[in-house]
């Protein structure tokens, strides 16, 4: 096409004054084409390099992320991370965003998050087997608050009960931080043969493309675009670029996707997710270096009258793009109408290394596909690194009359409250293989890899205040934490994926949030041997100049070669033995004690000293494997008195605890000290681990014995645990039933 | 032996199921599509597995209801077969006319997933003889619509028939009478809530439901 059809011309500038490209970006397009683009052709331009699609922001920090190991089988850069489990299997897994639909349109929002990230797992040949979810939500008496978690648990849970993949865990935090930008985070979890993989790039020239899936529709235009921005005043008016979701047709599109990579049809496939047929043509074409034309007559519609701009650019959901091996059509066809799903062949692969699409007997696009992929934007932004804060003194402040009565506001407060509310409301059976899920007390998912003594524990961990503490400590925090949730039901930390919140990385202080945790984390991969595989970054998680706390929620997975070596922290009996594993300073700044005590968000984030970390976790998991530790909890939010609360609450024993050293007692009980497990077991067992312990140069102290009905500390400060209990229990149900005293 | 497992567009409980069937029998059960019109003759047993037939869309079961297969199941049902509608298939099966009264929206208007302790009513049932006099059992449920309804002259009735199979002891979703599980007049027909197929092995956290299997299979083996 040699020039702008003028018909095509038209909204080029209202396309600019949206922002959807700047205007330094149109001038690149221009020297690219030598020609002015049309507006089909802007429009993928737009989204191409828009921040949720190009990573212009994030993509030069992202590179320090460790991503190879032994395991990695595929890192960043296909649709989903893949590591070897043994046996021939792999495991498969991401975790992704979906904030800013989800914060216009809770339900549908959630439930699209979940979709996305299922396709993204069964598109590389998994069978999902487990779905976890990280959310964020605002101050509880918010106003907004109440029905924004009741939307978005909602849509969780229809998406994935309906779909038929247990949600197995997840953690959800409220801070008024994210009043105006929630954030909903959802990992999947696949399992595949190691030789039955599939990728996206397309390397073959004269192939079919064929779409299969859901019709498309004018839902989610400019979804992804509007993701790369800010919120403001109106920001509802977005409501028609969230998408709807259909878990009954992405059940039927797992079943035909699997049925058919079982057949020798496919050559590579690409869910379309963001920026929908053009992400995922560009994407597979560009990634396999060849050119991909198309006909967007054949494009299975559900309106009418829609316009190449519109199919290009819709984020209609369930559907998928796959280049099929020459003469395989009429294969796929049978399985896909079997499912009562559409299929069409709309396209061809080329040796053109362009993008060409016809459209009612023209040519509405013709583009160099390189330019997309290479000449995208990125930026190294400006960062500032976030002002260095001093540690609380513990003898500065005063200590509370009574300890249990502190641990029953901890224990109690929006932090450490029971979600049972929440994930009662999914699914967490289904398929038959949990082992461990939100109701048992393990510091991880575990799943069985089905037919097998294996299993995969899975968590997801992030502490924001730590963050906005100390970025670089608190992303080091993140990967730490999710290794050691591993380490305590005694899996093996094999990888993990991100998913990236934060405010506009155009202010210096919140790119220097950004590269701060990234930094952390990545410090903290390499140490603990536990590589980035896949991932998401979300930003622009801002409204009215307010950015969120910086939110670096890390998806972990590990793997147990026996299931009868695992261990939680459920089976406690009277008699037994408390065991502190790691050593303990009192570090209370940003604590939770801190937050509900004192009313008091300052003090620095705890350090994470990795190399003790690593060598704390080792030799747990050693205790676990060897069959002597079967009751082991890590200790993170509240310390370890809230660890020991949720131990004495799962089994309905209360415990004794006693200390004689030199920290104040509040600051030995609260201190979110890292790198710390709590283990209980019989006297003699007790014995033994302290004495392997010692051996081994790990700290390791006696904390007290189980036993009685309440929590009581140096004899005194009782807490009483079905007051406990109630407490803990009541919190969200009483908020969400909208009691004005659950606000408080 | 022979067993089946129907299975329609949208049931996620049919390879758990299959598990179940496998576990008790010692051979897998057939999965029976339903777009084929007939079922293979000379089953022993057939299960309608939970899940969201045709998405829910209508109302719970009653696409799915009037799939091709149904019409022969109906059949072999009122021939004597013994089926086992569980969740999903307890909606199909109620839909379908084989078992009385409905499965209505959870009165708390919200899917509820957790463990549920059962009763069991009546241990002379095809399905429930195994289990001796053991009264209690433990099974999860995962549902949005299983508020059981019917009217009182209904309730009376199956109650007077001892076709209750199954009540909550802790009503977790309306059902009137706290009415987890009823069968058919004749009895070969159960449907219920309750997934016993997730729990049948240890690593479930319990294994009640292996005695549900056994009594209605113990005997084929």
């Amino acid at each position: 096409m040699a020039s702008v059809d003028p018909k095509y011309a038209e909204g080029i500038d209202e396309a600019i004054a949206l922002d959807h490209v700047t205007a330094e970006e149109y001038e690149v397009i221009l020297k690219e084409l030598g020609r002015a683009p049309n507006i089909v052709e802007l429009g993928i331009f737009s989204v191409m390099w828009s921040e949720h699609c190009s990573y212009k922001s994030s993509r030069l920090h992202l590179g320090k992320f460790p991503t190879t190991g032994e395991r990695v089988v595929y890192g960043p850069g296909e649709n989903a991370g893949v590591v070897d489990i043994g046996d021939n299997q792999v495991a498969i897994f991401k975790m992704e965003s979906h904030n800013h639909p989800s914060y216009i349109e809770p339900y549908q929002g959630a439930a699209t998050g979940v979709g996305g990230i299922l396709r993204d797992v069964f598109t590389m040949g998994a069978r999902p087997i487990a779905l976890m979810n990280a959310l964020r939500f605002g101050d509880p008496s918010h106003p907004k608050t109440r029905q924004l978690v009741s939307g978005v648990v909602a849509g969780i849970g229809g998406y994935g009960n309906c779909v038929g993949v247990p949600t197995v865990g997840g953690e959800t935090n409220f801070d008024k931080g994210y009043n105006g930008n929630i954030l909903v985070n959802a990992m999947a979890v696949g399992l595949a043969d190691r030789d039955k993989v599939f990728t996206a790039a397309a390397r073959e020239i004269g192939y079919p493309v064929l779409y299969v899936g859901s019709k498309t529709g004018r839902d989610g235009i400019h979804g992804a675009t509007m993701a790369s921005a800010e919120f403001g005043e109106g920001s509802e008016e977005n409501r028609p670029t969230v998408q709807v979701g259909d878990p009954f047709t992405e059940k039927k599109l797992i079943e035909a996707c699997l049925e058919l990579m079982s057949e020798d049809a496919i050559s590579s496939i690409q869910d379309m997710g963001a920026a929908g047929l053009t992400s995922s043509s560009v994407e597979m074409a560009s990634s396999g270096g060849v050119g991909i034309e198309l006909n967007l007559d054949h494009v299975p519609q559900r309106e009418t009258a829609m316009t190449a701009y519109e199919m290009m650019l819709s984020e209609s959901q369930e559907r998928m793009l796959m280049i099929l091996k020459p003469g395989s059509e009429h294969i796929a066809e049978r399985i896909f109408k079997k499912w009562d799903l559409d299929v069409a062949t709309i396209g061809v692969t080329t040796d053109t290394k362009r993008l060409v699409l016809k459209h009612k007997g023209e040519v509405v696009c013709d583009l160099p596909l390189d330019p997309i992929g290479d000449k995208a934007p990125k930026y190294d932004r400006p960062h500032l690194p976030s002002e260095v804060r001093a540690n609380i003194d513990p003898n500065r402040l005063k200590a509370p009359a009574h300890l249990g009565e502190a641990l029953y506001t901890l224990m109690t407060s929006p932090d450490m409250a029971s979600k049972r509310w929440i994930w009662e409301q999914y699914d967490r059976h289904v398929m038959a293989d949990t082992v461990a899920s939100s109701q048992n007390p393990a510091d991880a998912a575990i799943v069985r890899i089905h037919k097998s003594d294996k299993a995969l524990a899975i968590t997801t961990d992030c502490t924001p205040r730590y963050c906005y503490a100390d970025p670089y400590e608190g992303g080091k925090q993140a990967v730490a934490e999710a290794w050691r949730n591993l380490t305590a039901v005694g899996a093996e930390p094999i990888a993990i994926t991100d998913c990236l919140n934060f405010g506009n990385p155009e202010r210096p202080e919140i790119m220097g949030q950004f590269v701060g945790c990234i930094e952390g984390m990545a410090e903290a991969c390499r140490t603990l041997n536990f590589p980035v595989v896949s991932g998401n970054v979300s930003l622009y998680n801002e409204t009215d100049g307010q950015a969120i706390p910086p939110t670096p929620a890390v998806g972990a997975v590990g793997l147990i070669e026996q299931l009868d070596q695992r261990a939680t922290y459920g089976g406690l009996e009277a008699g037994d033995v408390l065991l502190i594993i790691g050593e303990t300073h009192g570090h209370l700044g940003a604590s939770l004690y801190m937050r509900h005590v004192e009313g008091d968000e300052d003090g620095s984030a705890p350090p994470v000293d990795l190399a003790v970390e690593k060598r704390n976790g080792d030799f747990v998991r050693a205790e676990i494997k060897a069959g002597r530790a079967k009751i082991v909890h890590d200790l993170s939010d509240g310390g370890l008195a809230c660890g020991v609360a949720d131990m004495a609450l799962a089994n309905m024993i209360g415990i004794k605890l006693a200390y004689n050293g030199d920290l104040p007692v509040f600051a030995w009980l609260f201190g979110e000290d890292q790198a710390r497990y709590l283990i209980a077991a019989k006297p003699a067992i007790a014995e033994d681990i302290r004495r392997n312990a010692k051996a081994a140069g790990v700290p390791v102290d006696v904390l007290g014995l189980a036993g009685g009905d309440a929590i009581t500390i140096n004899g005194g400060h009782g807490l009483d645990l079905i007051r406990l209990k109630t407490g803990h229990d009541g919190w969200l149900p009483a908020l969400m039933a909208g009691e004005a005293a659950a606000a408080e | 032996m022979k067993t089946a497992v129907i299975v329609f567009p949208g049931s996620n409980c049919d390879r758990d199921a299959a598990m179940a069937l496998e576990a008790v029998t010692g051979k897998a059960p057939l999965m029976v599509w339903h777009g084929d019109s007939q079922l293979p003759d000379g089953l022993d047993f057939i299960m309608v597995p939970g899940g969201f037939s045709y998405g829910d869309y209508l109302r719970s079961g009653a696409v799915a209801s009037r799939s091709p297969v149904m019409q022969d199941l109906v059949k072999k049902a009122e021939a004597g077969v013994p089926v086992l509608g569980v969740c999903n298939g307890f909606q199909i099966l109620t839909e379908a006319g084989l078992l009385p009264g409905a499965l209505m929206r959870n009165a708390g208007l919200r899917f509820v997933c957790e463990p549920a302790p059962l009763t069991i009513e009546n241990h002379n049932s095809a399905f429930t003889h195994a289990y001796g006099d053991r009264k209690d059992v433990v099974f999860p449920i995962a549902h949005h619509d299983g508020n059981f309804f019917a009217d009182q002259a209904t309730l009376d009735r199956i109650e007077g028939e001892g076709q209750v199979i199954l009540r909550y002891r802790k009503n977790p979703n309306g059902s009137m009478r706290d009415i987890a599980g009823v069968s058919n007049e004749k009895g070969n027909v159960l449907g219920m809530m309750p997934h016993p197929e997730r729990a049948i092995d240890a690593h479930h956290g319990g294994t009640d439901g292996l005695a549900l299997f056994e009594s209605i299979l113990g005997g084929l083996k």
